[in-house]
């Protein structure tokens, strides 16, 4: 494993000294930071008005829920901008290197074709576990200031994480299966915008198959995470996937080998 | 060192080698010449394991790389056509790196860095990232990167493309260097790169070795016949005419214009019949300005084995 530790070395500095890393963080955290201010401005302003009707009418203030209102959206809006970001991070994984003929280095090296998958893979998770906790800094602000729940901040970043991790392993195996960058980093958005939304196509099909496209669905999955749920069938599912994923990915770069 | 036997390999139903056998020792330096598309780049390929063959058995280093691939790869050092470099990197950086993930670690590395920078004169661009070297620079680095781990073996392909004749020349003193303690594989589609710097050359074409010896016998002996070229001031169809009569004379052609003209002559080798040559000239009252042999060259027999007409040998 520390050839796989070499790798990863390798891969996260050439994310960092190339603009990939900082241009996708900026953007998420400008975009994701937009979605912040509108759900607290649209929160701050309903709450007002509740104080105000309350006042007029000699009523108990109304409880306003914060992890609900503010917390809950903020992570589903950031689960959707990870899906536009995230194949930007995956997409030179592996066709980059075939492309520049790097992959001749790394294949007559003695090192296995696990270790090279497995260091890829966590090179690019860091990245996007780098641009997630940046986000914190906003959630902090609401701990500052008032006194949400702990518990859905922390799933909702698990849920997050995971659901990370199955985007990436999903974008490694694209991106290892073409010399083509652009068409890797298509090829994992389009897979993830299926698997995201084929939900809805369940209630237009059989119960039982509804049933399975309903399992597929990864939104279906990370609504849990939102709303401060971590279920353990929800856990399996990205991982399983990633793992399953990765493994597809190793017969990709084996069979690269045996094709030519 | 590296055996080769009834190697054979099939892109879908394209056969890119076909059954090829070679031996080579420890300690030579071979050429692998060839046209473009002869299997050279397939070949070197198959024997530093980064594609396993359809058929045939290749053994590396007394390891045979389809059973014990590691054990190859750690005796090997390869630079492919084009160097496998990360241009986002230093050189240093790199060829770190590469010694890390070929085994090497703290002051053995550092140690070899040293060695490898000062080895291939690439120490000056040390800090330099490698999408700012020049082409000659990455062909240095590239070939720094296959000997960082001190190997057995060195296969190079192609080491000089691309590079300016100075260069040329720099590259192929350090692989004859490189050759005194190593055993080199390169190839080449250039031929004075194979007499500058092997002791042995195997020719390949279409997949199939076609001739296998030094450069020397190749050039020489082959054909069982001489070749001379004289210069001669005189009117050209009596010359001509005069030379051809001679015995042992097989084949006389002129080149140039004016009244000083070139003639090649094909000889018999034996019997010497160049004393007559010059005398039939000089009793004819022309003046004789030069007269050379000149054996068939390289590039002649490359010609002719790798073109359909060629002689088979």
């Amino acid at each position: 494993m520390r050839n796989s530790y070499h790798i990863y070395m390798r891969e996260l500095r050439s994310y960092f000294v190339s603009p990939i890393a900082y241009v996708v963080i900026a953007l998420f955290l400008a975009i994701s930071g937009i979605f912040f201010y509108l759900l607290l401005q649209s929160f701050i302003q309903m709450s007002f008005r509740m104080m105000m009707q309350a006042q007029q009418f000699q009523m108990q203030v109304p409880a306003m829920n914060i992890n609900q209102m503010v917390i809950r959206s903020l992570f589903l809006n950031m689960s959707i901008i990870t899906l536009f970001m995230l194949p930007m991070i995956t997409m030179k994984l592996f066709s980059e290197e075939k492309r520049s003929g790097t992959i001749e280095l790394l294949f007559t090296s003695p090192i296995t074709n696990w270790e090279i998958v497995i260091g890829k893979f966590f090179a690019a998770l860091t990245v996007y576990i780098a641009m997630i906790l940046g986000t914190v800094s906003y959630v902090s602000v609401l701990f500052i200031y008032g006194n949400p729940e702990l518990m859905p901040v922390i799933s909702g970043y698990l849920g997050l994480i995971l659901m990370g991790a199955m985007t990436v392993a999903i974008g490694g195996l694209i991106s290892a299966l073409t010399e083509n960058q652009i068409i890797a980093a298509v090829g994992c958005f389009g897979t993830m915008m299926i698997l995201w939304f084929v939900g809805f196509a369940s209630g237009f099909v059989g119960p039982e198959l509804g049933a399975i496209i309903k399992y597929l669905s990864v939104m279906e999955h990370f609504t849990d995470f939102a709303k401060g749920v971590i279920d353990s069938s929800h856990m399996v599912f990205y991982l399983s996937f990633a793992f399953f994923s990765l493994f597809l990915t190793y017969q990709a770069v084996e069979s690269a080998k045996w094709r030519g | 060192m590296i055996d080769v036997k009834n190697l054979s390999k099939n892109y879908g139903s394209f056969e890119a080698v076909k059954d090829v056998s070679f031996f080579i020792d420890k300690g030579e330096v071979v050429g692998f010449l060839g046209p473009n598309a002869a299997g050279k780049t397939t070949t070197m390929r198959i024997l530093t394991c980064y594609m396993p063959a359809t058929q045939g058995s290749v053994s590396v280093a007394g390891f045979d790389v389809f059973d014990n691939p590691m054990s190859v790869k750690k005796r090997v050092g390869y630079l492919p056509e084009h160097p496998p470099l990360y241009p986002e990197m230093t050189v240093e950086s790199y060829l770190s790196f590469v010694g890390k993930i070929k085994g090497l670690s703290g002051k053995i590395l550092k140690m070899k860095l040293d060695k490898v920078l000062e080895r291939t004169s690439t120490a000056e661009v040390r800090s330099n990232l490698i999408a700012n070297l020049s082409k000659g620079f990455k062909q240095r680095v590239g070939l720094a990167q296959a000997l960082i781990h001190d190997p057995e073996v060195l296969v190079l392909d192609e080491p000089t493309v691309g590079l300016d004749p100075k260069q040329i020349i720099e590259v192929r003193e350090l692989i004859k260097e490189l050759g005194e303690d190593h055993t080199i594989i390169l190839s080449t589609h250039i031929l004075p790169e194979v007499s500058a710097t092997c002791g042995r050359v195997i020719i390949i074409n279409k997949g199939k070795i076609v001739a296998e010896d030094t450069p020397e016998n190749l050039t020489s002996g082959l054909q069982g016949q001489e070749r001379i070229e004289i210069e001669v001031d005189g009117p050209s169809k009596k010359v001509l005419a005069a030379l051809s009569k001679i015995k042992g004379v097989l084949k006389v052609s002129e080149d140039g214009d004016g009244s000083i003209k070139r003639y090649k002559i094909e000889l018999e080798k034996e019997p010497d019949v160049r004393k007559a040559v010059a005398a039939s000239v000089v009793n004819n009252g022309w003046g004789l300005l030069e007269m050379k042999s000149s054996g068939l060259s390289l590039e002649e027999i490359f010609l002719q084995l790798t073109t359909d007409e060629g002689v088979e040998v």
